[in-house]
């Protein structure tokens, strides 16, 4: 039993069916994130003592760290474009680039949450905590889950490609634009939190 | 994903971590039907409270110990949780499970003509994520203070500070809306890629229409009700504000939190999704109504466009009419004039769908059987539901009917006789494709009659006492309210038709397991339908078609003029 338009697009939809499956895993993780901004937007507006993001955070880290994760985009599509070309020894260069970023991402997050804590700021401290720690955690746990996936492919992924680097490639493709997507996340994040 | 092997699988994998769309449907379909059982058994429990209250429960009072019913005797405590598990357990482990994850995976596969579903592990996956939260839910019974007790709506403050069950609640609710995501998914990416060839949008039957539009509400409304659990859990664990508003006292002391949230924040979160989630509960049942229908009047479906346009309007409307559950929460003018504005023009696309069925039955020569009475059937019930929901919607009469009895009563008349007879419709259907047998005509005929006596005995007489202005909420069916009065000994007929309902599925259960046996056994086509999965053997091997279909035509040609027979399957030629 095949299933058909694994790797090769349908023709009438132009779609393999993977990809299909990732947007529509992003449209339901817009609607997650969103929900948390309206969250956001509703706790704000119901507030009378709603503090500047400066009062409890530090915008230089957030600032790093976004340059940290838009780097990894970029190196994120460079891996892309190695699979592509059929240079899986710079893929996995790119790859494990890509990783090191979220790495480097979750150590900085990690630096953050420990000078919260010891200031005494912790999620119940302030509703504006409760949801820069909600959010922010959340986001982190993204960040892990493709890290692990771009980690898993990057080191695993060798027999694959090799059997099929076409295939291969698709799933570079996709688990791409899960990164992308928490990359884009975090562009929110970031003014709403620490500068707004 | 794609092995070309085909050596024999093990028991295990072949029947408990399979990654078939059947065997994962039988398994989704079971589980399903086994939680519909729970679920009615502990409404029971409640009806005898509310027909007898605050006498002890005969034969089986004891059972629950002192802390829930000391000398037989319930407690409102365990009322609630009784009350709250019921609606938790009959809508995500009971409705939903048996509507789309059953007959979804069985049946929309092969009537789009592809082997399997789109992404098969996952389809296991999604099945076995359900498990966990059923198992999740089930267990929390057994919690110190028992299950959750809030409501199946859960509303902040008080889910807050409820016992611990409403966090197994929370973590059962991630289980089960995982598990609908990673469905929903498949179901959408195998509708658009896995379509056999020829078969267009508009050859589909409307039965994968209604999946269809149901995958994309799973989807979009499901992820506000995972934050809205996110961010309980963080109130509950981390001691967090988001429900909480400021100055909160309970029991005479002030909370040691921030405060500084907000209560409605849940409510808007939670029928973000609930309300989509009444369409998921209904969607499925019409689609099932639809096959049926359109097979046993021998006659192409009235307006099968109309119904498609409607049902694709209908998902698209029902983002926009969460609030209408919270007219008297004091959201004000401005958002109650608009949310019945949206909801009255939802009604029209309902309204257009059941038209269409009813005017379907005009004219054609129709076979009384069992799935046939259960569809006809629906169309009062589902038509009862859906018109008492008119005031409901409407910002000024819903002051006066919210919360009482009324509203059990409409919703009951959308979900009880109205979804689950199309799903008894469904399991009578397609038994003979999925078993390769046929069910008991003579005991479906002893369960269709009661059950529909009976379901009229529990739901009517909830309609009457609501407009009598009884609460839905009272632990002891308003025996201590004297404008209760009056209606009150109807809740002793109300709690005798369930009692004799549950009776009623005495003949079902006996047919559903012995017509494993000793059903009569029939080909692949038993009901002479067109649509594609009469096309595949019954049951239908791994892979399901023995040679790849294509599609000629739309799905409903019966009773062509000039056709050899009074029906032209979709794979005939010409």
């Amino acid at each position: 039993m095949l299933i058909p338009h694994i790797v090769k697009p349908r023709p009438d939809t132009g779609l393999n069916n993977g990809k299909l499956g990732i947007w529509l895993f992003l449209a339901s993780e817009v609607m997650l994130f969103g929900a948390l901004f309206a969250t956001y937007l509703m706790l704000r507006m119901g507030s009378n003592d709603w503090p500047l993001g400066t009062k409890y955070l530090d915008p230089m880290w957030a600032a790093i760290n976004t340059i940290v994760l838009i780097t990894s985009s970029v190196t994120m599509v460079m891996a892309w474009a190695m699979s592509a070309k059929r240079n899986f020894a710079k893929f996995r260069l790119f790859m494990l680039l890509t990783v090191g970023l979220g790495f480097v991402f979750m150590i900085i997050k990690y630096i953050e949450y420990s000078a919260k804590f010891d200031h005494h700021y912790y999620p119940s401290t302030h509703v504006f905590l409760a949801i820069y720690f909600t959010l922010t955690g959340l986001h982190g746990l993204h960040v892990l889950g493709g890290m692990v996936v771009n980690g898993y492919l990057a080191l695993f992924g060798k027999k694959h490609y090799e059997q099929d680097p076409e295939w291969f490639t698709n799933r570079v493709e996709h688990s791409g634009l899960f990164w992308h997507f928490v990359d884009l996340v975090w562009i929110f994040l970031f003014p709403i939190l620490y500068l707004l | 994903m794609s092995d070309g092997h085909h050596e024999e699988l093990g028991f295990w994998r072949k029947y408990v971590f399979s990654t078939d769309h059947k065997v994962i449907g039988i398994q989704y379909s079971v589980t399903g039907l086994a939680f519909l059982f729970f679920g009615f058994c502990l409404m029971m429990l409640m009806r005898w409270q509310l027909a007898y209250p605050n006498q002890p429960i005969p034969l089986i009072g004891g059972l629950f110990g002192d802390a829930r019913a000391p000398g037989g005797i319930m407690l409102p405590d365990f009322y609630n949780e009784l009350g709250a598990m019921h609606g938790t357990i009959m809508v995500f482990l009971g409705v939903v499970p048996l509507a789309v994850g059953g007959f979804g995976n069985l049946i929309l596969p092969l009537q789009i003509g592809a082997a399997d579903m789109a992404f098969p592990k996952l389809n296991m996956l999604s099945y076995w994520s359900l498990f966990l939260g059923g198992v999740t839910m089930f267990g929390s019974f057994f919690l110190e203070g028992g299950a959750a007790q809030s409501g199946w709506t859960s509303y902040a403050p008080l889910s807050n500070i409820a016992p611990s069950g409403q966090t197994a609640w929370l973590i059962g609710m991630i289980f089960l809306i995982t598990s609908s995501l990673l469905g929903s998914v498949n179901f959408i990416v195998t509708t658009i890629q896995l379509r056999a060839q020829g078969l267009s949008f508009f050859r589909l039957p409307f039965f994968c229409w209604a999946q269809f539009v149901t995958a994309f509400l799973l989807l979009l409304a499901f992820p506000p009700l995972e934050a809205a659990g996110v961010l309980q859990l963080m109130d509950r664990l981390a001691d967090t504000s988001f429900f909480m508003p400021d100055g909160l006292v309970i029991s005479g002391e002030a909370l040691d939190i921030s405060g500084g949230g907000s209560p409605l924040l849940w409510q808007h979160l939670f029928w973000f999704l609930a309300h989509p989630e009444v369409y998921v509960l209904i969607l499925p049942a019409m689609g099932i109504v639809a096959e049926v229908i359109a097979n046993n009047t021998r006659k192409p479906l009235w307006g099968y466009r109309a119904m498609v346009y409607s049902v694709i309007f209908l998902g698209f409307m029902s983002f926009i009419v969460w609030a209408h559950h919270m007219f008297i929460t004091g959201m004000g003018t401005a958002m109650a004039t608009f949310f019945q504005t949206t909801t009255m023009i939802i009604s029209i696309p309902s309204v257009i769908i059941l038209t269409a069925l009813l005017l379907s039955l005009w004219g054609g020569s129709i076979r009384f059987n069992t799935p046939m009475l259960f569809a006809l059937a629906f169309l009062p019930m589902f038509g009862i539901g859906g018109l008492t929901g008119l005031p409901l919607g409407l910002a000024a009469p819903d002051i006066a009917l919210h919360d009482t009895y009324y509203v059990i009563g409409h919703f009951h008349y959308v979900v009880a006789p109205g979804t689950i007879f199309a799903l008894f419709a469904g399991v009578y259907y397609w038994y003979p494709k999925a078993t390769g047998r046929k069910m008991s005509e003579t005991l479906g005929k002893l369960h269709f009659w009661p059950s529909l006596i009976f379901m009229n005995g529990i739901f009517f007489p909830m309609l009457i006492q609501g407009l009598n202005g009884v609460s839905r909420r009272l632990a002891d069916g308003g025996a201590t309210y004297d404008f209760a009065g009056a209606v009150g000994p109807l809740n002793r007929m109300q709690s005798w038709s369930a009692w004799g309902l549950a009776l009623a599925q005495i003949p079902f259960i006996i047919n559903f397991f012995m017509s494993l046996r000793a059903g009569e056994k029939v080909g692949d086509n038993p009901w002479d339908a067109t649509t594609l999965e009469w096309a595949a053997p019954s049951p239908p091997p791994h892979g399901n078609f023995t040679t790849e279909p294509v599609v000629y035509r739309g799905p409903y040609e019966y009773s062509v003029p000039g056709a050899e027979n009074d029906f032209t399957p979709q794979t005939q030629e010409g």
